[in-house]
């Protein structure tokens, strides 16, 4: 039976009360908007790239524990990251929360982001964690419209 | 655990169902339920989700396989005796839908897949004919998407307008502003007799006496209210009259479209095909009466015939007893759920059906159903195909409990309780 604390972790209950690098970001050249039309959760997500690396990133929007600590962390985590290197976390992170890692692989690259392991075994909050990180992409590949996790 | 149930004394819990003068034995009617005995993540289920879709009753479920066991055939055009059988079967069903909304004449009964189509029927075809560029159709602000899209489609397609009664901080229509909003170049006005996402009873009667009197037809979405108000279309006088099965305690894929008959004599039909035909050539078709020019294709015959024998289990408990057992509970979460601190309840009409609405602290909706699932409890979350409503409450979405004529003052206390535990988690 799946464990709610290891949904909530305090992580990741810290992150979606007070989220981290939350706010419109002025030296932004990238933007991007993710939306969650089931659930409603909207963000938006500001990226300062320089060449090829993430010098700057925030979000902004309302959505629901998973989606907001998902994005906080997920800030924090690309941070001075390569696109390549954010889109290297992207694949893992996506692969963990939807059960596709080894359960005793090796999750150091991932660092505070494995608090979100415990979203496998609630598949129906998959979407609510990679919202963000969908946006995040988008952002990156300097796409038009609003990304769904739909 | 204190709840607000141990402070209600017991004469008042059951006052008034003593003023009815009946008895309802929940446990009874819980037992005619086969999927209420199962567990849910090791827990008993409790399901508060009953205005998405309604549980079936075993006599529903052994009449659907009945008929694929026993009579299934073709219907109307068999001279075989099963076809004969399963077309009897299928009429017989629409004469209980006549008497359940007492339709003057069952040939006033459309079958459809459910209420959305039933709406959307009556747009492209009474909507169509009649609506021109310019004219204006009549909506309210809690409609279910439902009963707001189909008319949209129609506006733009005619170059008309869609306006939009609102509602009032607690859910209610604002009649005076629907009243100015009804003018000459109202078409029709479509409006929902119990609110999805709010449980607000409208003045549908007022509102179709108000219509009537420009002569502007009104189409009535009972979806959420044929499961829990005695309806009489003859009484109201409406024009049309739509709502789903599934949500009554029948199947899925199965709704009615009430048209007075004069009005769908004059509409065009909806659908070409087999059955709404009285006579076909490549030079002209001629279309059958009603119901059968609405009708095209084969049916569902087994949602019909399921359809039938969920009103026959509803007529046997009796609307007044469902009505009366469901306000009380209603009455009982209501006090309950709003004195868990932090609750803000959405939709807090003076009239109501069993559906309870909230917000709690800041924590979204999602996360209070993911928690309460992993009690066994089933709500839903999120906007309830209602985003207007949402929007004019300022909100993105709601956690929703709606009760149905098996739910019991346990499942309140469980549903409280439930709450506590998301506010434990995230305290």
């Amino acid at each position: 039976m799946p464990d709610l604390r290891e949904l909530y972790q305090e992580v990741i209950l810290e992150h979606s009360k007070a989220p981290r690098n939350y706010r419109a970001l002025a030296t932004a050249n990238h933007r991007a908007e993710g939306y969650n039309p089931l659930c409603g959760d909207h963000f938006t997500v500001y990226l300062d790239l320089e060449g090829d690396s993430i010098r700057d990133v925030s979000f902004q929007g309302s959505g629901c524990a998973i989606s907001k600590a998902s994005a906080s962390l997920m800030t924090q985590s690309v941070k001075g990251k390569t696109r390549a290197e954010a889109a290297r976390l992207f694949d893992q992170f996506h692969k963990l929360v939807t059960g596709q890692a080894p359960a005793n692989g090796n999750r150091a690259e991932l660092g505070k982001l494995a608090v979100f392991s415990g979203v496998s075994q609630f598949p129906v909050r998959v979407k609510c964690a990679t919202l963000a990180w969908h946006t995040l992409h988008a952002s990156l590949e300097g796409k038009q419209g609003t990304v769904s996790t739909e | 655990m204190t709840t607000a149930a141990n402070r209600l004394p017991r004469e008042f819990r059951s006052a008034q169902l003593r003023d009815a003068g009946v008895e309802f034995d929940v446990d009874k009617v819980r037992s005619d339920f086969p999927i209420l005995r199962q567990k849910v993540r090791g827990r008993a289920l409790v399901y508060l989700d009953n205005a998405a879709t309604s549980q079936k009753p075993q006599v529903v479920i052994d009449a659907i396989g009945r008929y694929y066991e026993r009579d299934n055939a073709n219907i109307h055009r068999g001279v075989h005796f099963l076809s004969e059988h399963a077309t009897e079967e299928y009429e017989g069903a629409r004469k209980k839908v006549q008497s359940f909304l007492n339709a003057a004449d069952a040939s006033e009964i459309i079958f459809v897949r459910g209420a959305t189509e039933a709406i959307n029927l009556v747009a492209q075809t009474y909507g169509r004919t009649n609506v021109r560029a310019g004219d204006e159709v009549l909506i309210t602000a809690m409609e279910h998407h439902s009963n707001i899209v189909p008319w949209q489609i129609l506006c733009e397609e005619k170059g008309a307008r869609l306006r939009v009664a609102p509602i009032s901080d607690s859910g209610e229509l604002q009649l005076e502003d629907f009243a100015n909003l009804l003018g000459p170049r109202t078409k029709i006005v479509a409006v929902t007799h119990v609110s999805n996402a709010l449980g607000t009873i409208t003045p549908v009667q007022r509102i179709i006496e108000m219509a009537h009197r420009g002569n502007v037809p009104v189409l009535v979405d009972g979806a959420q209210a044929v499961p829990h108000l005695k309806v009489d279309v003859q009484a109201l006088d409406c024009d049309f009259y739509v709502f789903s099965g599934h949500k009554v305690y029948g199947p899925t894929g199965i709704g009615v479209l009430y048209g007075k008959s004069a009005l769908l004599d004059a509409m065009p039909p909806y659908q070409g095909g087999g059955d709404m035909i009285s006579s076909v050539t490549f030079e002209k078709t001629i279309y059958n009466k009603l119901p059968y020019k609405f009708e095209a294709g084969t049916p569902h015959v087994a949602g019909a015939i399921g359809l039938g024998a969920a009103i026959e289990y509803v007529n046997g408990l009796g609307m007044d007893n469902i009505a009366a057992h469901e306000h009380e509970l209603l009455a009982y979460a209501t006090e309950t759920v709003s004195a868990i601190p932090g609750i803000r309840l959405i939709g807090t009409a003076k009239e109501k059906t069993g559906v309870l609405s909230f917000l709690l602290d800041s924590i979204h909706p999602h996360d209070i159903g993911t928690i309460l699932d992993q009690e066994g409890i089933a709500i839903r979350t999120g906007h309830h195909c209602a985003q207007p409503v949402m929007q004019r409450f300022g909100i993105a979405a709601t956690a929703r409990a709606s009760f149905a004529l098996y739910n019991t003052r346990e499942e309140v206390d469980a549903l409280a309780e439930g709450i506590q535990k998301v506010r434990e988690v995230f305290a």
